[in-house]
């Protein structure tokens, strides 16, 4: 089972959990990553906002469902990111993977979010003392990407 | 056949550009879109981290771009999600 979104309004994961979970009959693990806008260390962070390329973004993410199904033994996935503005708190990312066995579906989460960090079709800036800065991958998430090729 | 290809400006170049998208006359190659979005936004474009999507796909040698009427080519910079 596959469910792959782009929402442009608050989610509220565990209300896709449930069904995910039930639309994979004999599963022997899920394993589900939510990322969510942080507070952050000095100014807060008023609000975060999330732009996209409609004729790449989504797309995009089927191409990373499909290297995920091809390179670990799944049953299913979930991939749901956020676009638009956001609030401090509110849910970004939900990405959530069944599987037989628990190690493919942790590490197709694991993969996916590496992905959606730093080679998915997002632009993110984020609002402090109400001057807005976009943000860049750190050389830590290029690192955590390269560790799949 | 006259008619125009849009430019799709992205993240941080779409500050640069001071619009999302513009509107210039077709057909569009390389040295076009160079001349089209200006000396600041094309010096960025010349860099490595930039791509370019022409009709939806992203484009392996952006130099080689040759866009036709009614077409869209987006400037991508580095991306960040999660």
């Amino acid at each position: 089972m596959r469910d792959i979104r782009l929402l442009d309004r608050m989610f509220i994961p565990g209300t896709l959990i449930g069904p995910f979970t039930q639309a994979n009959p004999g599963l022997g693990g899920v394993c589900t990553f939510v990322g969510e806008v942080r507070h952050g260390e000095g100014e807060p962070v008023e609000s975060l906002e999330l732009t996209h390329y409609e004729p790449l973004t989504l797309p995009g993410m089927h191409d990373l469902a499909d290297r995920a199904f091809a390179r670990f033994d799944l049953m299913g996935l979930l991939m749901v990111h956020r676009i638009g503005e956001l609030r401090t708190g509110e849910p970004i990312v939900c990405v959530s993977a069944a599987a037989r066995h628990r190690r493919p579906a942790i590490e197709a989460v694991d993969f996916c979010m590496d992905h959606l960090k730093s080679a998915a079709w997002f632009w993110k800036r984020e609002r402090r003392g109400g001057q807005w800065r976009w943000i860049e991958p750190r050389e830590e998430d290029y690192r955590d990407l390269a560790r799949w090729r | 056949m006259a008619g125009e290809v849009t430019i799709v400006f992205l993240g941080p170049l779409r500050d640069l550009a001071g619009e999302p998208s513009r509107l210039v006359p077709a057909p569009l190659d390389w040295a076009g879109l160079l001349t089209a979005i200006g000396p600041q936004i094309a010096g960025q474009l010349r860099e490595p981290r930039i791509n370019v999507a022409c009709a939806g796909r992203v484009l392996a040698d952006k130099t080689a771009l040759l866009a036709k009427a009614g077409e869209e080519v987006a400037l991508l910079p580095p991306v960040s999600g999660g």
